[in-house]
């Protein structure tokens, strides 16, 4: 009997009415096979750092990441650059948007200084483009089927999936509304976006030699961008790990402990 | 959660735990309904389970709005505004809880004080729930008195009660651990922007039943009320229920009313998950309509129909 009620509860549980919403028009998101999908996966450090690259020679021109400490770059399950490295490149970082970043601002020089590892990712809200240190998160790629959600608990959110729906969906074609130019996307939910096609593959040589293909390039921006919103993932899938295997332990052994105490009684005729 | 050592621990287990804290009261609940737990005389216990139910929600809501992102904003913003349906004085009230004239950061300051503040007297009211029940002791399923086959409640209970625990703790840690923002919405991580609302508002979805029942009435007012009645009608079970036999095991009739019930929940809880529009504008307003009808039509029926064929089927034969 108490059995059933807590199989009722776990499928309570995982019933995925809570996921749902914002559907719509345009939004086909294919999934895509991330290193660090599944209960073990974790992060692929060389697409983390071809991921920083991209985002460091294309994307950071319109978006910000400042919720992004630089010191993590070093850190264990992420990107994992040398802190000497991590410096350097905090100080060759330019902030393009001041207006943004005036924590930075040094009085006595009179203009911003330069970063190091213990700021963040710069703001840059020059174009009003987003900021994308949660974007990952911020995102849903599936929402099927019937918004149940459903595919989210088999496929994950899909967030990292977007990010490559939108990179690579741009079909070339553009339109002019009230002023605004829109491109045609066929990931972004009404089927037009603001931002122009920010990759077209090639647009940054990878030190190792790995492909920079459009979907590459995509892929590997946004495992960057997941790392960005979760960085601690990796020590989360651990420490469940350990818990969970704890967990079923101690919950078969007390159930057999529960059977013997009441073995005695359930026996028991009654009246 | 970047910054403190476990911080995402910390947030996870938090967010989920309230969605499985939902898990386990709904559950609760239901068993109530089904075992006959709010009959004489356990009313007392059954209204003050309401009146912590209704806490609950209170608690979770102010919770939900603290992390301030988009929904976190837009769900305030609309659930605060149901005040401004009370007449007269709606507007009032709307902005003497906001502490400004939008939800803002006085908004915030007095949420964060009542969300820690409230669990304290929730905390009081399961301590009166306990006593509550403590006067006339646990119903059972058979619905009879069971004091002539009783057993202590420790070790027996506590250890079975453990085992639920622990494979509470089992699903909660899978949830925390590999899909820890499964149970949330990923628009909550878009920071909080009064400047833009998201493409559709949606509350947790424990929420969602009663989200649905306000949004089925066509009048704001109304609506509020439908909200409210649809958590206190739970009061009214010790009075609606006629049935003459305590729970709905030996019952047929109302063992299927209470499926259907049930059933009727998770349909008002997927329609409120859905956009307005057609069908799921027809089916909620249905699916609302007998909501309120099973308390206040099925429940009373079946118990005048079954407590009448047992009239029947036991009369004396002159």
């Amino acid at each position: 009997m108490m059995f059933r009620t807590l199989l009722i509860g776990a499928t309570l549980a995982l019933s995925p009415l809570a996921a749902l919403a914002a559907g719509g028009e345009g939004g086909h998101i294919h999934n895509v096979r991330f290193s660090f999908d599944g209960p073990f996966g974790t992060y692929d450090q060389n697409q983390l750092q071809r991921g920083l690259q991209i985002y460091t020679e294309v994307c950071a021109g319109c978006h910000g990441l400042k919720f992004v400490p630089l010191r993590t770059l070093s850190d264990e399950g992420g990107p994992g650059i040398p802190e000497d490295q991590v410096r350097a490149y905090a100080s060759e970082l330019a902030v393009l948007d001041e207006g943004a970043n005036m924590h930075l601002y040094d009085a006595a020089e009179g203009e911003l200084r330069a970063l190091t590892p213990n700021d963040n990712f710069p703001a840059n809200d020059s174009l009003g483009a987003p900021d994308l240190s949660l974007m990952a998160k911020a995102r849903a790629g599936f929402h099927g089927p019937y918004g149940l959600g459903i595919n989210q608990f088999l496929k994950g959110i899909g967030g990292p999936e977007y990010i490559v729906g939108i990179l690579t969906g741009y079909t070339g074609e553009e339109k002019v509304e009230a002023g605004v130019t829109l491109y045609e996307n066929t990931a972004f939910p009404g089927g037009w976006i603001g931002m122009a096609a920010p990759l077209y593959g090639e647009d940054v040589e990878f030190a190792d030699g790995h492909s920079n293909e459009l979907h590459h390039e995509a892929e590997d921006v946004a495992a960057f961008l997941m790392w960005a919103a979760e960085p601690k993932l990796a020590a989360r899938k651990q420490a469940g790990l350990t818990g969970v295997v704890f967990l079923a332990i101690l919950s078969v052994l007390l159930y057999l402990t529960n059977k013997r105490l009441w073995a005695p009684v359930k026996g028991k005729e009654v009246l | 959660m970047r910054d403190v050592h476990y911080g995402w621990l910390i947030r996870y287990l938090h967010a989920n735990t309230a969605s499985f804290f939902f898990i386990f009261v709904y559950l609760h609940i239901a068993r109530g309904l089904y075992y006959g737990s709010y009959r004489s005389p356990r009313v007392l216990l059954w209204s003050i389970g309401v009146i912590i139910l209704i806490l609950m929600i209170v608690t979770a809501f102010l919770g939900y709005v603290l992390p301030y992102g988009q929904m976190s904003l837009w769900g305030a913003t609309v659930i605060t505004n149901l005040m401004s349906a009370i007449p007269w004085i709606g507007q009032d009230i709307v902005e003497f809880l906001w502490g400004g004239f939008s939800v803002n950061n006085a908004t915030l300051n007095r949420f964060f004080s009542l969300h820690y503040l409230l669990p304290f007297i929730l905390a009081a009211l399961v301590c009166v729930h306990l006593i509550a029940l403590h006067e006339h002791g646990s119903s059972n399923p058979l619905g009879v008195s069971g004091n002539t086959d009783r057993l202590p409640f420790h070790p027996y209970f506590t250890f079975k009660d453990l085992v639920t625990v622990f494979l509470f703790l089992l699903v909660l840690g899978v949830m925390v651990f590999y899909a820890p923002n499964y149970l949330g919405h990923s628009d909550n991580y878009i920071p909080a922007n009064p400047m833009q609302t998201p493409a559709s508002i949606v509350p947790e979805w424990y929420l969602l039943p009663f989200y649905a029942i306000l949004r089925s009435i066509p009048n704001k007012l109304l609506g509020v009320v439908a909200m409210l009645a649809s958590l206190l009608i739970l009061l009214a079970m010790p009075i609606v229920d006629t049935s003459r036999v305590r729970g709905s095991q030996f019952r047929p009739l109302m063992r299927w009313a209470f499926w259907l019930f049930v059933a009727d929940f998770f349909v008002l809880m997927y329609i409120g998950s859905q956009h307005v529009e057609e069908p799921f504008i027809t089916v909620g307003a249905l699916a609302t309509a007998f909501y309120f009808s099973w308390f206040l039509i099925v429940v009373p029926v079946i118990g005048i129909v079954e407590n009448t064929l047992l009239d029947i089927a036991t009369e004396p034969k002159s």
